[in-house]
């Protein structure tokens, strides 16, 4: 059944349906990564906008990277080159770029729902790359192609999350992804960052608990993903980085609590040392290059899939019609 | 003269809920009889035939923000009273956090001067409790009571400090004024852009809990005890900070509150990125909504007041953790209120005390439909079916989160010292 993505704003909206879809149209894009020649034509003479409001290197490049795999030519604004800096509102901003005429805006943004508000603003699609604290989609999406590659399937996995829950755009993406399929989601962290509400991000009846010892977090893991700890956010409230190594950083002897194959996953950029041993980062259990790999083929099927030849004249505001 | 005829009166000073003429004269009440028994001493009095209409005393509301002086590019003291007095209002009190900050007498009576130019209604200014409302201190209350102002407050912002609100209502005491506290917990407040629960979760945005109110309620209350002056709670939004006023008032202490119509309308579920639904405090869970919509009911709550915000469109378009809190909230007061009515929440009787009696005894003041009276009346429909439309509202800014929604029944009629200040 083939579906229409007007937007990709969030995974939250979305069904099991659609996001496997989505993940069936990476395939082949997967493949290409391993060809000699990787530039496809399938986008030539579109133009993708890349609005990056906040630092970024490997999304950017990436989204980058998928769009000129596709042929097609883009648009680049980062906050350091933006007007923003001069006082000029979102709004002016993404409607002179939207006045250049490109196909698609990816954007990300540290406000949680910049992008949604960009969608309702601008008849552009718009491609969320992370918004503030709210959602990464497009890393949930590879990261699923990463464990569906490996595991076979999204369904009945024991999925640990580990690290700043509350805070975190790629755990509430996550969440929201493999709940959908029926994996069981235990969220681990320190207690500040694990609020009770949590627990309502996942449809009623899905599994999701949380669990304050990394030890019992990690019994019976499939799938152990390690968010970075943002080192902006440990001054609030206040927490040593010390003491977080010592309750929460995946190492050799934790991981062995987990199933013997749980894969590791981390959306990066790492920091060694703090969230995650080196020993496990490298270890044979770790998913972190493939993620990125998947990360383009993921891009590029997201890109194919909304200004992709058949779908370029008719632009629609919902996120998917079947 | 002015004869008000064929209406039903709801008067809750008096308990008078009955068909009635009422006859003004001048800018006074003249009288107020039974159908047709006015008709000898109206004789040639300009009519107004309020046939299936309330009429009841002049509506007050306590708490909006005209951003004259300072702010004139979202709002003047001419819009902002003009969509007052299509909203019902005959009174309004303007919060003193313009630029300057009503903190002296000589803004106090710019204020007044300019709304006796051009507002058609009465405006009753608040003055700042602190010099340009920085919590260091006290402004010249006493100057600014003498130049018009019916009570102090630091809204915007909580009266900095415990020590600070003692000396302020020792001060008001005196003066026989009210302090109103705008109760937030600054430490637990930090960055927060709506109410902590599931939503804020949901959409990734800073929420602040409940007790960022509840705690400093507290602490007002405290100090009111100690100080015997009249303390009013601005915008109560949290289920705590209800308790905390019904227990005081169960004590007997001098305390007040008062709940906007957005606050007993919408909760935290609505937020959705949208701007127009982001003011301060926050929208609340739907468990103190409804504890909301309770202490409306049952008393503990003395006035609904609009807390009328008004941003300029370029402030409020942007992402939804960079836009100013408020909202737009005079021309939607009333059918918000008989949504109550409707649902059989509150008695017409009682709302129309949270609009008159109520918000008048919180400043000290009467207001009832009498002889001798001031000719102050707000005549309104309650089942005339009306959308709001925030397009052609008289206010300058338009961030209402109310824009399209249809209501049943509409202030029909304002009349503001014996005239016809706005008639539908």
């Amino acid at each position: 059944m083939p579906y229409r993505f007007g937007h990709m704003l969030a995974i939250e909206p979305l069904s099991a349906e659609e996001i496997s879809f989505l993940l069936d149209q990476s395939k082949p894009f997967q493949e290409i990564q391993q060809h000699p020649l990787k530039k496809l034509a399938t986008l030539r003479g579109k133009t993708v906008a890349l609005a990056f409001f906040e630092p970024s290197t490997r999304t950017r490049v990436s989204f980058a990277t998928a769009a000129a795999r596709l042929g097609a030519d883009q648009m680049n604004l980062q906050a350091e080159s933006s007007s923003l800096k001069k006082g000029e509102s979102l709004l002016d901003t993404v409607r002179t770029l939207d006045a250049m005429k490109p196909d698609c805006i990816v954007m990300r943004h540290s406000s949680s729902g910049a992008p949604d508000f960009v969608a309702r603003n601008l008849l552009l699609p718009v491609i969320n790359a992370g918004d503030g604290t709210h959602e990464h989609p497009t890393q949930a999406l590879l990261d699923a192609l990463t464990i569906r590659d490996r595991r076979g399937t999204l369904g009945g996995l024991n999925v640990t999350i580990l690290g700043d829950i509350l805070h975190s755009r790629v755990a509430r993406s996550n969440v929201h992804l493999l709940s959908k399929f029926g994996s069981h989601i235990t969220l681990c962290g320190p207690a500040m960052w694990l609020p009770r509400e949590l627990e309502c991000l996942v449809p009623a009846g899905a599994s999701i608990r949380r669990v304050a010892r990394i030890e019992d977090a990690l019994e019976g893991a499939d799938v152990v993903l390690t968010l970075r700890v943002q080192q902006e956010r440990l001054h609030e409230p206040a927490l040593a980085i010390d003491e977080y190594i010592l309750q929460f950083q995946l190492t050799p002897e934790r991981l062995r609590i987990a199933k013997p194959d749980a894969l590791v996953l981390h959306p990066g950029p790492m920091i060694r040392g703090l969230e995650i041993d080196p020993a496990v980062a490298d270890g044979p259990q770790s998913c972190v290059l493939e993620q990125v790999t998947n990360g383009l083929a993921v891009r590029m099927a997201l890109l194919f899939l909304m200004i992709g030849a058949d779908t370029s004249s008719e632009r629609d505001s919902s996120h998917a019609a079947d | 003269m002015l004869l008000i005829k064929n209406g039903r009166v709801l008067d809750p000073a008096s308990g008078t809920a009955a068909p009635r003429d009422v006859l003004l004269d001048g800018d006074r009440i003249a009288g107020v009889a039974p159908p047709g028994q006015l008709a000898s001493r109206a004789q040639g009095a300009e009519i107004l035939d309020a046939k299936d209409l309330i009429v009841a005393p002049g509506f007050i509301d306590l708490h909006c923000h005209l951003r004259e002086p300072g702010g004139e590019s979202s709002e003047t003291i001419e819009t902002g009273t003009r969509a007052a007095v299509r909203g019902g209002f005959t009174a309004v009190c303007p919060m003193p956090n313009t630029r300057p900050v009503n903190d002296n007498a000589s803004v106090t009576r710019s204020i007044l001067e300019r709304a006796a130019a051009v507002s058609p209604v009465r405006v009753w200014p608040i003055g700042a409790a602190s010099i340009g409302s920085k919590g260091e201190a006290l402004s010249e209350i006493a100057a600014m009571k003498q130049a018009g102002i019916v009570a102090v407050s630091d809204d915007g912002r909580p009266i900095a400090t415990a020590k600070l609100l003692r000396q302020v209502m020792e001060y008001c005491r005196a003066l026989d004024l009210p302090v109103i506290d705008h109760c937030e917990d600054s430490s637990l407040f930090a960055g927060a852009v709506m109410r902590e629960g599931k939503q804020s979760v949901r959409l990734g945005l800073s929420g602040m809990p409940a007790a960022t109110e509840s705690l400093a309620v507290a602490r007002d209350v405290q100090v009111g005890e100690l100080t015997s002056c009249r303390l009013h709670i601005a915008h109560l939004s949290a289920r705590a900070s209800l308790e905390l006023v019904r227990a005081a008032k169960a004590k007997g202490l001098p305390v007040t509150c008062e709940v906007t119509p957005h606050h007993f309308t919408l909760t935290d579920e609505d937020v959705q990125y949208d701007t127009r639904y982001k003011m301060n405090p926050p929208l609340a869970s739907r468990e103190d909504r409804d504890a909301l919509v309770a202490g409306l009911a049952d008393g503990t709550v003395d006035a609904i007041a609009t807390d009328h915000a008004p941003h300029e469109a370029a402030l409020k378009d942007v992402e939804f953790d960079r836009a100013p809190f408020g909202v737009t909230g005079f021309e939607t007061a009333i059918g918000l209120a008989l949504e109550l009515v409707h649902a059989g929440k509150i008695s017409p009787m009682r709302m129309v005390e949270l609009f008159t009696s109520g918000p008048a005894r919180v400043l000290g003041m009467q207001r009832r439909v009498a002889e001798n009276e001031p000719a102050d009346l707000t005549i309104f429909s309650t089942d005339h079916k009306w959308t709001f439309h925030a397009a052609e509202s008289a206010s300058k800014s338009k961030n209402s989160p109310f824009d399209g929604r249809e209501f049943r029944g509409a202030p029909v009629a304002t009349i503001v010292a014996g005239r016809i200040a706005h008639q539908r």
